[in-house]
């Protein structure tokens, strides 16, 4: 059994939630320089180019890419032959805490009602799955605020099927516009529960783009997704184009007989996340 | 998309008449930061019969919640947030004076209709260009609200703010319609 001090976790999270937010992902940039050749907009060029500009300066600057830099959203693998001296939860607010303070990053978390900022962007929020190994994975997003908004969860019919997947997918995007800071990536989370959905959708905007699912029948329809809602005319910030979203990712899991769980989770083109083992 | 248009605040409606939808503009002066909780905060004290933190008449309003300075720096990362949030409170702003707001992506009617009315154009700022948009800030002290941290009233100087207009007086739309 492997035994991993919280401070340790502490420092490794501060220093990745300062990281993420500073330095576009490698995935993200090719997409932006890809998009700048293929886009056919004018307009939607030169947002992208904007977009490119913006990576430099954060990079020059050590400014946050985004103003919005998120609630903190963690998926942790905790290997189940390693155990924490402390507590992890606490360990890793501690970084949130203490990496948003130094690193010069918006606190965006407050109470649903008062609206009072809790000072600190804690509470994270953290899905925690226990696998083999004595390693902690601990996978960090900065998920910002206009993209979430423009989500949504539904529980189809099953005999809506495929179509009224693409069709409530489509939708969805193209209800949002301009407003999630296209071009985007869209999460799909397909089947499971009314809870676990999302929790998919959310999960599926880790992969990077040029990582197709696994499953050769689900990559096709990632592919059938995003050609059809590339085709919607929206472009780089609603400017108009055909780089309305840069990936669809699905993950799907098996679902009760009667339902059929879907779940959109709409991300920015300002896609901060970072992966960290410890 | 036609040539640039360099303004500077206060806006008066002969600089309002001018803009068309699709117009790159260039705007220099003062601009006063609100977003959610602000604008709630800014109408219930006016409503109580306080006077706003600052001049309505003219003003332009950018729907921002900064990140921290770092040291050395006026203002943090500063991109718009979106805009719909604030249609609640826009009408009833551009009543009072306010000119112009600065934001991304779409607005209700009732806003297009309060533009047309009052003289005021909506402008678009590239979103999730946070760390460009800051290089146009020159300066930004809080003047109200301060416990709402990043929420806080600010006015900022701008040089050369890069905007689109997205809509204008005359019921213009900037924004692709979707081919559903």
């Amino acid at each position: 059994m492997r035994t991993i001090n919280a401070g340790e976790i502490s420092d490794l999270v501060a220093r990745t939630v300062v990281e993420a937010n500073v330095k576009a992902p490698d995935d993200i940039l090719m997409a932006f320089k890809n998009a700048l050749k293929t886009e056919t907009s004018p307009a939607g060029r030169e947002i992208i180019g904007q977009l490119l500009e913006n990576v430099k300066l954060a990079g020059d600057t050590g400014l946050p890419l985004c103003q919005d830099t998120g609630l903190a959203v963690f998926f942790v693998e905790m290997g189940a032959d390693c155990r924490v001296e402390g507590d992890l939860y606490q360990a890793i607010n501690k970084g949130v805490r203490q990496g948003y303070e130094k690193g010069y990053l918006r606190k965006s978390a407050c109470h649903p009602l008062t609206r009072k900022n809790t000072g600190d962007n804690t509470p994270a929020i953290i899905h925690l799955d226990l696998v083999p190994g004595d390693k902690i994975k601990i996978r960090f997003m900065a998920k910002g605020g206009g993209s979430e908004n423009m989500s949504r969860a539904t529980m189809l019919t099953p005999a809506q099927g495929w179509e009224g997947i693409k069709k409530f997918v489509v939708q969805r995007v193209a209800e949002a516009g301009p407003n999630p800071c296209p071009p985007t990536i869209v999460g799909v989370g397909i089947g499971g529960t009314f809870d676990f959905a999302p929790i998919l959708a959310k999960k599926a905007l880790f992969r990077a783009l040029d990582e197709k699912n696994s499953d050769p029948e689900i990559a096709a329809m990632e592919d059938e997704l995003l050609a059809a809602v590339n085709s919607l005319g929206i472009g780089p910030m609603g400017m108009g184009g055909n780089t309305t979203s840069l990936g669809v990712k699905i993950e799907m899991a098996p679902c009760h007989i009667a339902s059929l769980p879907l779940a959109v989770n709409i991300q920015c083109h300002s896609a901060r996340h970072k992966e960290v083992t410890i | 998309m036609s040539e640039t248009i360099k303004l500077t605040t206060p806006l008066k409606d002969e600089d309002i008449l001018k803009l068309k939808t699709g117009d790159k503009v260039l705007l220099s002066g003062r601009i006063y930061t609100a977003r959610d909780a602000a604008h709630k905060r800014l109408l219930a004290d006016i409503d109580a019969g306080q006077e706003p933190p600052f001049e309505l008449q003219g003003a332009v309003i950018y729907y921002v919640g900064p990140s921290p300075a770092p040291p050395g720096r006026p203002i943090g990362s500063a991109g718009p947030t979106t805009s719909y949030r604030m249609d609640t409170y826009a009408p009833t702003l551009h009543s009072m004076g306010v000119k112009a707001s600065i934001g991304k992506g779409k607005r209700g009617d009732a806003v297009k209709e309060a533009l047309k009315e009052h003289k005021g154009v909506y402008f678009g700022a590239t979103g999730g260009a946070g760390a460009l948009l800051s290089q146009r800030i020159t300066s930004a002290k809080v003047l109200a609200y301060e416990d709402l941290g990043p929420e806080a009233i600010r006015e900022l100087e701008v040089e050369d703010f890069p905007l689109l207009v997205v809509n204008d007086a005359f019921g213009g739309e900037l924004y692709a319609v979707p081919r559903v």
